[in-house]
């Protein structure tokens, strides 16, 4: 196929590990921020084919994964209420709760819709006039413009049936926050290909700069990886901490400033919950006070949702590369796909369903 | 490692979308529910057409039509649900000598779409040469269907020299693909009016007993034969595994993807080898005849694609790994449950 296979050439893979092997002298650890990005490494076993001292940790890039319970619980309250519509991407069905998870509560009655783009939950308000359509917005940099121009289309329609539940976050602010962890393991980053696609990699420069840090913007296919983690071990090896590209074929330094402007129309920066990390400063969307009456939480009463974690799950330290999901005590028997106790296991971005999906075993418990 | 989950964490008191997606949520409800209830072993191997206690050359299977939309690219619920039933008893080496159709109706299906499914399920079964020899016709109140649902029952006798199973797969089979993989699942989806997404691809769905016919000359080296529909190439391997209690090898290359499914695929986030498929058939076979049994494969026109896609090894039971794209291996889970529900 045109512009994939080219991506997943054995020929070419060979070549780069090649490259990769003659080119690391020491070992060095590179997180790879996005959940795209993990499951490529995972599902084709990228990881298991590197040179010996390159370690891939698996960052925080999973937006179903990083969506705080809190979130999640008042979304199944909005949705539990009679007379609503909560739209979501599919992902977001499975993810557990404190006590339920969404696909559970559609099967006893509530209305649950699965949409690939919040414009169809645009769509089901002008549709339905006598229902509350309520989308669950969630994700990176990447979704941000989509849910910005559903605002602004529900605003010029006038629907006064349609709202947002928003839990945007942000990239850069995260990577900071992993760095600025005295326990920090990361020497260098892959960014997300599809976040720079819409910001760009401006937001990288400072980041790279102060914390002496090479960040490579890369690509999701297996090629992509290879020649990304080829270019952050060059780097390493040679002293350098600048933003490169090896996502060129989709990326630019500026991104899509359209799309940027819409998402500073409809949303303002503020201090976001992640799930499993905690609050990072200036590190979410929230909408402007403008667009303030779209707010799910301002139109729906759930104030008294009280949010518990599984207290077994180690979700937080996987989404740091602290821990991989095999060490959990949980993976694969109290814990999986068709069960899961936290987020990554559901998502597919995120990390422990790679694993999971992948076959990967349990690590042997050292102690 | 034990994969049960002895204190199941959220409440699974009501039946799921996902129990019915032909993946592990359905295996599941199989075997703690329907399997019990109906006084089966547990561990019963699950096969595509039970045979005839008393006469075990007569096959007998059933299956149940719910695909929305009634009309799709390639087909309708009418010819599937011809093709799904002489597909299963061909599974098990059998030619189709009867089969039965039950309707149950939605109040307010206009009688125009009643008839061309029905036309169309008796103009399949007649190109067949299959004839439907009982019927079942209930009418339910609007809403307690949605518009029509197809149940077809069929009993067939066993080629002579057939006699392929599930659990017959051995170390050193050869694994083979009767053609391209994902067209059916990616052409329903294409009608999702929510998905949003045009395509030229059409289901594959199709009879393949004359598939089956072609592979008659091998005999007992033919061991096991399946169409991975529902859950795709992935649970159809991974049952096979499962009940021969073999690993099976397979190479993600030699996959015959074609170009419009992968994109699909990759525009959805979908894995081909979990999509639905109502055309093909995987045919496991004994070393010794794996070239000759492609050949024969590829002499028919369903069958021209035919490739061989993997090898029975001696590895741990169950295990199905695939050689990525890049030269490691990965296992090929059994995919949990399908989101998009009534493909077939």
């Amino acid at each position: 196929m045109k512009y994939l296979d080219e991506y997943r050439d054995p020929v070419l893979a060979c070549s780069l590990l090649g490259q990769l092997t003659d080119a690391a002298t020491r070992p060095w650890r590179i997180m790879e921020v996005c959940g795209g990005q993990t499951h490529t490494l995972i599902r084709q076993g990228i990881d298991t084919l590197l040179p010996a001292g390159i370690r891939m940790i698996h960052g925080p890039g999973c937006p179903v994964c990083v969506t705080p319970l809190e979130t999640l619980d008042r979304a199944m309250a909005i949705a539990a209420q009679p007379g609503t519509v909560l739209a979501s991407f599919g992902d977001m069905l499975r993810v557990p709760g404190s006590s339920t998870d969404l696909l559970a509560l559609r099967a006893r009655g509530a209305d649950v819709r699965v949409v690939y783009t919040p414009m169809d939950a645009v769509r089901l308000a002008r549709e339905l006039p006598d229902r509350q359509v309520v989308f669950l917005a969630v994700g990176f940099e990447t979704t941000a413009p989509a849910n910005a121009m559903a605002v602004l289309q529900a605003d010029r329609l006038g629907l006064v049936n349609f709202s947002l539940l928003v839990s945007h976050v942000l990239v850069p602010p995260a990577m900071t926050a992993l760095l600025e962890d005295p326990d920090c393991e990361v020497q260098a980053f892959l960014a997300a290909g599809h976040v720079c696609t819409v910001m760009g990699w401006r937001a990288y420069e400072p980041v790279a700069a102060r914390h002496r840090v090479p960040i490579v913007v890369t690509g999701f296919e297996p090629l992509d990886l290879l020649e990304g983690i080829l270019m952050a071990v060059r780097q390493l090896e040679l002293g350098q901490y600048h933003v490169e590209n090896q996502y060129v074929r989709a990326v630019s330094r500026d991104g899509n400033t359209e799309a940027q402007r819409a998402v500073e129309r409809v949303f303002t920066v503020t201090d976001r919950a992640w799930r499993g990390i905690g609050t990072l400063a200036a590190s979410g969307l929230e909408l402007t006070s403008k667009y303030a009456q779209f707010d799910a939480n301002r139109r729906f009463d759930v104030s008294g949702v009280h949010s518990e974690e599984d207290p077994e799950c180690i979700a937080g330290a996987v989404l740091t590369g602290a821990a991989l999901p095999t060490d959990c005590t949980a993976y694969g028997t109290r814990c999986t796909p068709r069960s899961p106790l936290g987020a990554p296991m559901v998502s597919t971005e995120g990390t422990c369903a790679a694993f999971h999906t992948a076959g990967r075993p349990r690590a042997r418990r050292s102690s | 490692m034990s994969f049960t989950c002895p204190t199941p964490h959220h409440d699974q008191e009501t039946l799921l979308l996902g129990h019915g997606s032909g993946g592990q949520l359905t295996a599941e409800l199989l075997q703690d529910l329907v399997l019990p209830a109906l006084g089966a072993p547990p561990d019963a191997v699950l096969e595509d057409a039970a045979l005839l206690p008393g006469d075990t050359n007569l096959a007998l299977t059933t299956d149940s039509f719910v695909v929305d939309p009634l009309v799709f690219p390639g087909g309708d619920i009418g010819s599937l649900s011809v093709h799904g039933t002489v597909n299963d008893l061909a599974m098990r080496g059998a030619l189709p000598t009867g089969l039965s159709l039950a309707v149950i109706a939605e109040e307010g299906l206009p009688l125009a779409d009643l008839r061309s499914a029905l036309k169309s399920a008796g103009k399949t079964a007649h190109q067949i040469g299959v004839p439907i020899l009982a019927g079942d016709t209930k009418v339910v109140g609007r809403g307690a269907a949605d518009r029509l649902f197809l149940t077809t029952t069929g009993i067939g006798r066993r080629i002579p020299g057939l006699a392929p199973s599930a659990a017959l797969a051995r170390p050193g089979d050869a694994v083979l693909l009767s053609g391209p993989i994902g067209l059916h699942g990616t052409a329903i989806l294409s009608t999702r009016e929510s998905l949003g997404f045009e395509s030229t691809i059409a289901s594959d769905t199709r009879p393949l007993h004359r598939l089956v016919t072609a592979l008659a000359e091998f005999g007992a080296a033919v061991h096991t034969l399946r169409d991975p529909t529902r859950g795709g190439v992935a649970a159809a391997l991974n049952e096979i595994a499962r009940d021969s209690r073999v690993s099976i090898e397979i190479e993600e290359s030699a996959l015959p993807v074609p170009p419009a499914v992968a994109a699909a695929c990759d525009l959805l986030g979908l894995d081909p080898l979990t999509v639905a498929n109502e055309g093909c058939l995987v045919a496991f076979v004994a070393p010794a005849v794996a070239d000759t049994a492609l050949k024969a494969l590829r002499r028919m026109p369903e069958g021209a694609e035919a490739v061989r896609v993997g090898t029975v090894t001696a590895g741990a039971p169950g295990r199905v790994e695939t050689l990525t794209l890049v030269g490691s291996r990965r296992i090929v889970d059994m995919p949990l449950g399908e989101q998009l529900p009534r493909i077939c």
